[in-house]
């Protein structure tokens, strides 16, 4: 995905003409998001799962829920593991084989966000102290690629874990036994939204897609609770922001992230 | 226990003087010493000791890119590699570099990016090595700031120098570079990197809550420690270049 042909300058020009007269390409405002469509329980043998089109980028979330043996400074809290995949139907340009620097970078920062939230109440993810734990696996798969993975993949592990249910053990022996077709609610405290967004010039402009990516001077995620707080933060691309800048991303992903929050509350209610 | 916040911990983070768990105030960097040109055959280098961080930068080139269809025909183009010793850390690291570490290396990369300029070295690269000796919190701001005298010592063109340093909070307190203790067991750990001439911030991470105020603060307070580190940066390039009795 290169931008070194003549087409690709044009098209540059073109997007930052469009911006500098307040327009985008497609025609969006610069801090409205592409339409977000998510459906849950997707995938019925996943414990959750979320299928999210944002714009043409499509993400497909599973979560898989097993008994782990915690890691030796953690045994008092569950796992949490999301990862992310672009598939090779997803574009032209994805190739197959061990994830690149972009690839391990998106799943690093879909998971920080998820994380560093607390969305999922670790500790009470703990079967036998120190022996067994309940491990979450939300993994990405991406099937359409139209720019902005971040938030894709942030939405669709969000909406999987929201609706996901976590089968249910009893311990004999010091040992989780599974019941058989029974579940407990996933413990959920809070809902991360991520949002990201490009710098042109001197414009923000949220939700990037792959024409805008591709042409951006630097990009910024932010992810936003429940109450409005901050609770991590990428900055990528190979520019910088001011401080001033820093401020408005803030303050724009405060607001879009609550509209954003609202859409996936309503996609995964009555699971 | 004493509960901090989000996190538990044993540790007194903030005691009632405003005195932190090695000794600082909310406001102070540890002791950062820079020397440039500390290696023979690397175009460029510089050796950092920041608090118990020891890092070793490296660059070399301009030079020929391999694999050859890296290599860009309107400009050079930059590579960096973030690697941690098996023994900088208390349990012994794997060597081979782990998703941490290539996440990393991308972020350092495009921290300095905004800064060298490439274009008169077209199809060119310029690798930039950074070798974590010692790590204790704040490896990759440590790194960047190295990186950057480094790259200067290389004599490769640069817009800006690029500073580094982190901010964070303890104890509900906004403070200005988080070690290693306080990483583990502190609220929010916000790494950054700043042009202190061209005002640009050109590498930021979060990992923690921060209220929209207390964001604010941090983004001041990092770029506050940004400047005081580039004083330290400017004194190592000046040492090596304009002390007496050298060339």
């Amino acid at each position: 995905m290169g931008h070194n042909s003549v087409i690709d300058q044009l098209k540059k020009n073109q997007i930052i003409d469009l911006l500098n007269e307040g327009n985008r390409l497609d025609g969006r405002k610069f801090d409205e998001p592409r339409s977000l469509t998510i459906d849950t329980n997707v995938i019925p043998k996943a414990e959750g799962s979320a299928r999210a089109r944002l714009g043409d980028t499509e993400v497909v979330a599973g979560v898989k829920v097993q008994v782990e043996k915690p890691f030796p400074d953690t045994g008092d809290k569950g796992m949490l593991i999301c990862t992310a995949e672009i598939l090779p139907i997803a574009h032209p340009s994805v190739e197959t084989g061990p994830p690149g620097p972009p690839v391990i970078e998106l799943a690093r920062v879909v998971d920080r966000g998820i994380r560093e939230s607390g969305m999922i109440d670790m500790k009470k993810l703990v079967l036998v102290e120190n022996k067994a734990v309940i491990g979450i696996f939300s993994d990405n798969s991406v099937t359409d690629h139209d720019g902005n993975l971040f938030d894709a993949c942030s939405y669709a592990s969000t909406a999987a874990i929201l609706s996901s249910k976590i089968p249910k053990y009893e311990i004999k022996d010091e040992v989780p036994v599974l019941v058989e077709g029974e579940f407990t609610e996933t413990p959920i405290t809070t809902i991360p939204i991520s949002v990201t967004m490009a710098r042109i010039g001197e414009h923000i402009i949220v939700d990037p897609n792959s024409d805008e990516w591709m042409i951006m001077d630097a990009r910024i995620t932010i992810t936003t609770n429940s109450d409005g707080n901050i609770v991590a933060l990428q900055k990528g691309g190979g520019d910088g922001f001011t401080y001033e800048q820093l401020v408005k991303c803030s303050e724009i992903s405060i607001s879009v992230g609550s509209k954003i929050r609202e859409i996936i509350k309503q996609s995964t209610q009555g699971n | 226990m004493i509960k901090l916040g989000g996190r538990d911990t044993d540790v007194v983070l903030l005691d009632e003087n405003g005195k932190r768990s090695d000794g600082r105030t909310v406001n102070e960097t540890r002791k950062v010493t820079i020397k440039a040109g500390v290696l023979k055959n690397a175009n460029g280098s510089a050796y950092i000791e920041f608090g118990e961080n020891k890092i070793l930068a490296g660059i070399y080139g301009p030079r020929d890119v391999h694999p050859k269809h890296l290599s860009n025909p309107d400009t050079g183009i930059l590579r960096c590699r973030y690697h941690m010793s098996p023994f900088s850390v208390g349990d012994r690291k794997n060597p081979a570099p782990s998703r941490r570490e290539i996440e990393i290396s991308k972020v350092i990369k495009e921290a300095l990016e905004p800064a060298v300029i490439l274009d008169q070295f077209p199809r060119t690269v310029v690798d930039i090595f950074l070798e974590i000796l010692q790590a204790d919190g704040g490896t990759r701001c440590a790194a960047l700031a190295a990186a950057s005298v480094a790259l200067a010592d290389a004599g490769i063109p640069m817009r800006d120098m690029v500073s580094a340093c982190a901010a964070g909070k303890v104890a509900d307190t906004v403070i200005l570079d988080v070690n290693n203790e306080e990483d583990q067991a502190g609220q929010a750990d916000m790494p950054m990197g700043y042009m202190p001439n061209l005002k640009k911030i050109t590498l930021l991470q979060l990992d923690g809550v921060l209220t929209p105020e207390e964001y604010k603060k941090c983004v001041e307070v990092g770029i506050d420690g940004c400047n005081q580190v580039y004083e330290i940066q400017k004194k190592a390039l000046e040492e090596k270049y304009f002390s007496k009795g050298d060339q």
